[in-house]
């Protein structure tokens, strides 16, 4: 017993050192946004800095009018963006389920092809630049590659098929109700759980998406909070490899101070900090899920 | 007769039904999806804007006969197969630790506490990710230049230009995303093992850690074989945000750097070569789907229950 007491022991040593690991990078960013400029310039990032303020968040309150735009569009392309995806994967989900459909092999098949197979970036940019013209507008950040995930199908179908008895779809059928009607007051309901878990997975994508920004997106009126924060980062390149004073002008994004960016890293996390504890149930079990069928 | 009819025709009426209700998102995957797959193709054009996609001049295989005299090509491939394999060793042993210890916590209020905390990262943006690296990093206010090296005595590096400690970067970064995920699968298939095992192996005397190499691991081969697989099926690809997103695009790093996902946007967006770009996106695409249905039918062979199809 002894031995597995320390074996427990050393564990919990591992673990703890290893999840503050995880933690300091966190941690970093977020005290160099509370930190005082200066100091950051005299002492660099610091743990424990010299002098602490709140002037970066200040400055945003005031000066915030871009940030608060992009925080808007990010907003307004997660919550659209995952509620269009919920309906649409739902929707392919349950024929897939029904045993009494006949295409549901063929469905199948031509969801889960998604999985092996893809045309890559260049076909695709093509197709919604020139055919689409997609470009700066709300919906390049919102339709292209998110919307259905082959991936999400596959979950939603195994927990129509094993978790809801066909008895339920057979009893309303004698009631008369149509397949939508089913769909909508039956599946849709029972399902909860899975759709809780894929909005999520679905959610956080789109927050924390920042590629179809940079293909498709040049109009500043566009970006969104990941953007936002990518336009930052290649300016201060630019800036290092130009020493190019000029370039600090372009456009309405010029360069904020080091802990005025630091503290809109921060806030470009916070959504997801503030959700974290209510919904890390549902993530575990998705990825749980999701594994080994990815 | 007349009742087999109308049956006949509901269950005619319900697959109409059952169609329209796939509709929306079939249609959607044909555009996403579908499309770009035909769009292949292009590969094998010269493109010009001018002419467009259909207008364009037949180039044979001579965007691959470009690509492949490049010394691009021989690097993008290896950077991407040589840092997967790394992942893949690394990520897996890590991750098989990390579960095997938290299963030992017996704690469960502890457990979750540590898996929300090593998930988290997890959860990052590449961009966020990005700028915390970036604070470790930049050579003048960087927390390594400045704390770490300075009480070290040692000159600070400046390390968006020098190539030599990038791929330990890298698989750092890696980790420290992914750590978290890849050991809540490892923990979910521990704890499915029957606790009775463990019981009788210590009433037999075994150690814990005879217990841990004689019946966890063991047990856990399954699942370890499958994912690995599924993992050598993805060689091919790599995390385009770990490439593009924590480098900060850096040209002087692009020797151990530059990834095929990189490669495809860099000649689509910043060199516009837009045949050269289509060519690397189809090498990718063609050997990747080689490559996964080698793993699947090898999953298949070990472990029916586990493979993709």
């Amino acid at each position: 017993m002894t031995e597995s007491k320390a074996f427990n022991r050393v564990s919990t040593v591992i673990l703890t050192i290893l999840v503050v690991l995880a933690m300091l990078p966190i941690v970093l960013i977020v005290v160099a946004s509370f930190t005082a400029e200066t100091t950051l310039i005299r002492d660099g990032y610091r743990f424990m800095p010299k002098e602490l303020s709140l002037d970066a968040y200040y400055y945003m309150l005031k000066q915030g009018k871009i940030i608060l735009r992009s925080y808007g569009v990010s907003f307004l392309v997660t919550f659209g963006g995952t509620a269009v995806s919920v309906l649409l994967t739902t929707m392919l989900a349950y024929p897939m389920a029904r045993k009494a459909f006949k295409y549901r092999n063929l469905l199948a098949f031509f969801v889960f092809f998604t999985m092996l197979f893809n045309g890559g970036i260049v076909p695709s940019y093509i197709m919604w630049t020139r055919f689409f013209h997609i470009k700066d507008t709300i919906w390049a950040l919102m339709i292209p590659n998110y919307l259905v995930s082959a991936f999400n199908v596959i979950l939603v179908k195994n927990y129509f098929q094993n978790s809801i008895p066909d008895s339920l779809i057979e009893a309303a059928q004698l009631d008369g109700a149509s397949e939508f009607q089913i769909f909508v007051k039956v599946m849709l309901p029972l399902a909860v759980p899975t759709v809780a878990t894929i909005s999520l997975f679905t959610g956080i994508a789109y927050w924390n998406d920042w590629t179809n920004g940079l293909y498709y997106v040049n109009n500043e009126k566009f970006y969104s909070i990941q953007q936002l924060l990518m336009k930052i980062m290649s300016n201060i390149q630019a800036l290092r490899s130009n020493s190019n004073a000029s370039l600090l002008g372009t456009g309405a994004v010029d360069l904020p101070s080091t802990s005025v960016r630091m503290a809109m890293a921060v806030i470009g996390i916070l959504p997801i900090v503030i959700i974290y504890p209510f919904v890390q149930k549902y993530l575990v079990k998705g990825v749980i899920v999701g594994a080994v069928k990815g | 007769m007349e009742k087999t009819l109308v049956k006949s025709r509901k269950k005619r009426f319900s697959n109409l039904s059952l169609a329209l209700i796939a509709l929306p998102g079939v249609l959607y995957l044909i555009i996403n999806n579908y499309i770009p797959m035909f769009g292949v193709f292009l590969a094998f054009k010269k493109y010009s804007l001018k002419k467009g996609i259909f207008g364009s001049d037949w180039a044979g295989f001579d965007n691959f006969k470009f690509l492949f005299k490049t010394k691009d090509a021989f690097i993008m491939t290896r950077n991407t197969v040589l840092y997967n394999v790394a992942f893949i060793i690394i990520g897996t042993i890590v991750a098989i630790a990390v579960a095997v210890m938290m299963c030992e916590l017996g704690d469960k209020k502890r457990v979750k506490g540590f898996q929300a905390l090593l998930l988290l990262p997890n959860l990052l943006s590449w961009v966020v990710i990005g700028f915390i690296v970036y604070a470790f990093l930049n050579a003048d206010s960087g927390y390594l230049n400045n704390t770490v090296l300075r009480t070290l005595g040692i000159n600070p590096v400046s390390w968006y230009a020098t190539t030599g400690p990038w791929p330990a970067i890298l698989i750092i970064v890696f980790l420290w995303k992914n750590m978290g995920y890849q050991s809540i699968v490892y923990m979910a298939s521990i704890s499915g093992i029957d606790k009775s095992i463990y019981e009788a192996a210590a009433i037999d005397g075994a150690s814990k850690m005879k217990q841990i190499f004689k019946i966890t691991l063991p047990l856990l081969k399954p699942t370890v074989i499958t994912l690995v697989l599924m993992s050598i099926g993805r060689i091919f690809y790599s995390d385009f945000g770990l490439f593009y997103q924590v480098p900060q695009n850096s040209g002087a790093l692009f020797s151990v750097t530059q990834t095929i996902d990189t490669y495809v946007y860099r000649g689509l967006m910043e060199l516009n070569d837009v045949g050269m770009s289509a060519a690397a996106g189809l090498y990718q695409s063609f050997v990747g789907f080689v490559l996964v249905l080698i793993a699947n039918f090898t999953v298949r062979k070990i472990d029916p229950d586990n493979a993709l199809f």
